[in-house]
């Protein structure tokens, strides 16, 4: 049972590792245009390091 | 000067459209960056120094639409603090459930003893911060609803949800079983999801509504001596003088002082031909001038303009809308009350026969908790957001929350002529010219800028070879007249060719050949019109347009009951006549004549082409052209009431099932949150099957 002194705070630190990603895309808006992403992945960015590409 | 600039732009469907007008607007001089959001339909560009002007016009080139939107009206929508606060609460309880669901299946699988306990402490740890947090939405309303001496679901969400805390901390501080934090934080999390998607809804109806009117243009040319300059429209006095350009819609009502020029005023009372005014002429608010400029002496302002008196006839009949009270709202007013009596009742039962308050108090929790309605607040807004989604994707916005429920329930259409059953340009007919006529036609329409005569030019096929003219004049409100081989030829007013209707053709001294105007259907009209009487649904035609125009489209869609020159409070009293029959009036039109028809029907669909106050008094906005699609959306409006109907059904069921073994006391944690997640979960798939 001396494993769960280990288990215990991974599970609780993977888990809270997840919760902050969330939130940081919430915070970076990657959920304001789901259709609009969906899209962009299939695009040719020719343009995709120009400076002129906006940041997410 | 760093700046931004958001427009709306209607025609944007796919990844093509992203990357063109992206490429376009960053390839233009003075532009930062551009960022399309393809769900609202909109761009926005970070500019150094330029207007949206530029912009516009560099999309126009590139084909695509675009039209410029109040960036500061906006932005309370897009930053959208609530949504994005639920969508944290929502993560947040996510993230406590599953860690504390580790814990609880832990104990249910058989941790005793010290392990038993040691997880109870962690799971109260984790849940009663994640709650306190999570659930303030449903403590706050809940609150809200108490002190006015309401009841609504929030108030047995919040009461489960606290008894459920408070027995669980109870339980594990006395080392016993009945650890509920697993299913307060399930519970949580479904009804978060139910909220989220029930906020998606109202959001999008409302930045929807935020747009049409950062689309108006609230400014009026004054003319002060000489010069001009631009004023609100709400700073004008009675007696001010204002300069109407070409194609701009007039802001007041007024008084022509100067110039001749033509008028569409389709929107206010269905013509479709354009209106000639000139000197002394009275125009009305909402009028677009086509042709020429005019100067117009302001006679009425503010609440007095045919406008404002529009505005008040359509809240006034919103006001009847409002009284409608949402399927979700209904079941809470019944199902609120019955969970407290269910569960005071198995507590003062409990009490009688065991005389042990602890134990009565710890069923009666148990009995709150099964029957709280996480289902149930998820079976409304998950098929509404299901049913939405897949009428905004064949072109359909829908713009009010209970919009779909009125829908299902219409049984009488009521379809606006101009500009919705027809396309709003009239056309003319050209089967009675023969061919040197037409060639002689082409030359003179063709020759002017009159609306009338470019809708002529339309007309004719492109093949068509023009006569030679020479000569060419316009005579303003006349017509137009040149020299076809030394005859003179002339394309104009009735009195003025010598005609009995207008317009005519007149070669030479030949008797003048009178033009007959139609009107192009719009797309998909004939197909919903008949769709829609061959399941049973009459249809109506209430148009303000002549009887003859009227009579000659209902004749040719076959329908029977269609009335004409009707003035807006006319279809509105006609409307209330039909609603007080004991009708559900779905109506459409697109006019400002329609807009207090549109408030007063049970439903109302606009085309996107409407003006910004028609399509504000409408529950669902047509964008595209085609009008096929109404009896589709109305299909699923009533798959969607099945559906909500099923998933209130589903709910029930459970609770059929679950609250007598929780009044027996045989209710475990792992039974409720056994009940709670496969209630919600099938509730969720079900809203799926929204055809």
């Amino acid at each position: 049972m001396n494993v769960l002194i280990i288990l215990i705070p991974a599970s609780l630190i993977l888990a809270c590792l997840g919760l902050a990603g969330f939130l940081w895309t919430l915070r970076h808006k990657q959920y304001d245009d789901l259709d609009g992403d969906a899209w962009r992945i299939l695009m040719e960015d020719d343009h995709i390091n120009d400076d002129t590409e906006p940041k997410t | 000067m760093a700046d931004t600039v958001i427009l709306s732009l209607p025609g944007i469907h796919c990844a093509g459209c992203i990357g063109a007008v992206e490429r376009t607007l960053t390839g233009t001089k003075g532009v930062t960056t551009a960022r399309v959001n393809l769900s609202r339909k909109r761009v926005t560009i970070d500019v150094n120094g330029i207007t949206s002007d530029p912009l516009i016009a560099a999309l126009a080139q590139a084909g695509y639409e675009a039209h410029a939107l109040d960036a500061a009206m906006l932005t309370s929508v897009d930053t959208d603090a609530k949504g994005r606060m639920l969508l944290v609460r929502l993560g947040v309880a996510g993230f406590a459930m599953m860690n504390v669901m580790l814990f609880s299946v832990a104990v249910w699988s058989g941790a005793a003893l010290a392990t038993q306990q040691m997880f109870h402490w962690i799971s109260a740890l984790i849940a009663v911060p994640a709650l306190l947090f999570s659930a303030q939405v449903f403590f706050q309303n809940a609150w809200v609803a108490l002190r006015v001496g309401r009841l609504n679901m929030d108030v047995p969400i919040s009461l489960a949800i606290i008894l459920a805390a408070g027995l669980s901390v109870y339980e594990t501080s006395i080392g016993g079983d009945a650890v509920y934090f697993d299913a307060a934080l399930s519970l949580t999390f479904f009804l978060l999801i139910g909220r989220y998607l029930d906020h998606r809804t109202r959001i999008a109806a409302r930045s929807a509504a935020q747009e049409l009117s950062a689309l108006a243009s609230p400014d009026a040319l004054l003319v002060t001596g000489d010069t001009t300059r631009t004023i609100p429209v709400s700073d004008l006095a009675i007696g001010d003088l204002i300069r109407v350009k070409a194609g701009m819609r007039v802001p007041v009502d007024g008084q022509i002082t100067q110039g001749t020029s033509d008028t569409d005023r389709s929107f206010l009372t269905g013509e479709s031909l354009p209106v000639q005014v000139h000197a002394g002429s009275d125009i009305a608010a909402g009028e677009v001038n086509l042709t020429g400029p005019f100067t117009l002496r302001v006679t009425r302002v503010g609440e007095d303009t045919t406008l404002a008196r529009m505005a008040r006839l359509v809240e006034h009949a919103e006001g009847a809308r409002n009284k409608y009270t949402a399927l979700a709202d209904r079941a809470a007013q019944i199902y609120a009350p019955a969970v407290h009596v269910l569960a005071l009742v198995t507590f003062i039962g409990w009490l009688v026969l065991s005389a042990d308050a602890a134990l009565a108090l710890n069923i009666a929790i148990s009995v709150l908790i099964i029957t709280c309605p996480c289902a149930l607040g998820l079976a409304v807004p998950a098929v509404m957001t299901a049913a939405t989604g897949r009428l905004f994707r064949r072109g359909l916005l829908v713009k009010n929350g209970t919009a779909l429920e009125r829908l299902a329930e219409i049984d009488v259409v009521v379809f606006d002529k101009t500009g919705t059953l027809t396309e709003g340009h009239a056309r003319i007919d050209t089967d009675a010219l023969d061919p040197t006529q037409l060639s002689v036609l082409a030359a003179l329409a063709q020759a002017s800028h009159h609306p009338v005569s470019r809708a002529i030019a339309a007309a004719l096929p492109a093949t068509l070879q023009a006569a030679d003219l020479t000569e060419i004049s316009e005579h303003a409100g006349l017509g137009v007249m040149g020299l076809w081989r030394g005859i003179p030829v002339r394309l104009g007013r009735s009195d003025w060719v010598g005609a009995v209707t207008s317009p005519a053709l007149q070669i030479g001294d030949a008797a003048a050949i009178p033009l007959t105007f139609s009107e192009t259907l719009r797309a998909g009209a004939a197909d919903a019109v008949a769709r829609l009487q061959s399941r049973g649904t009459p249809v109506h035609i209430f148009s303000g347009d002549t009887q003859t125009a009227v009579s000659a489209l209902a004749a040719a869609l076959g329908v029977t009951q269609a009335r004409a020159q009707m003035m807006p409070d006319e279809k509105l009293s006609a409307i209330k006549a039909l609603s007080d029959a004991g009708k559900k009036v779905l109506m459409i039109g697109d006019g400002l004549n329609d807009t207090a028809a549109l408030a007063q029907a049970y439903a109302s669909i606009s085309p996107a082409s409407a003006l910004d106050a028609s399509r504000a008094a409408s529950d669902i906005v047509l964008l595209g052209r085609s009008l096929a699609d109404i009896p589709d959306a109305i299909d699923t409006a009533r798959s969607a009431r099945a559906r909500v109907l099923e998933n209130f059904t589903i709910a029930a069921g459970y609770n059929v099932i679950a609250v007598p073994v929780a009044i027996l006391g045989y209710a475990s944690p792992l039974a409720a949150a056994i009940a709670m997640s496969a209630s919600s979960i099938t509730v969720l798939l079900n809203a799926l099957r929204v055809r």
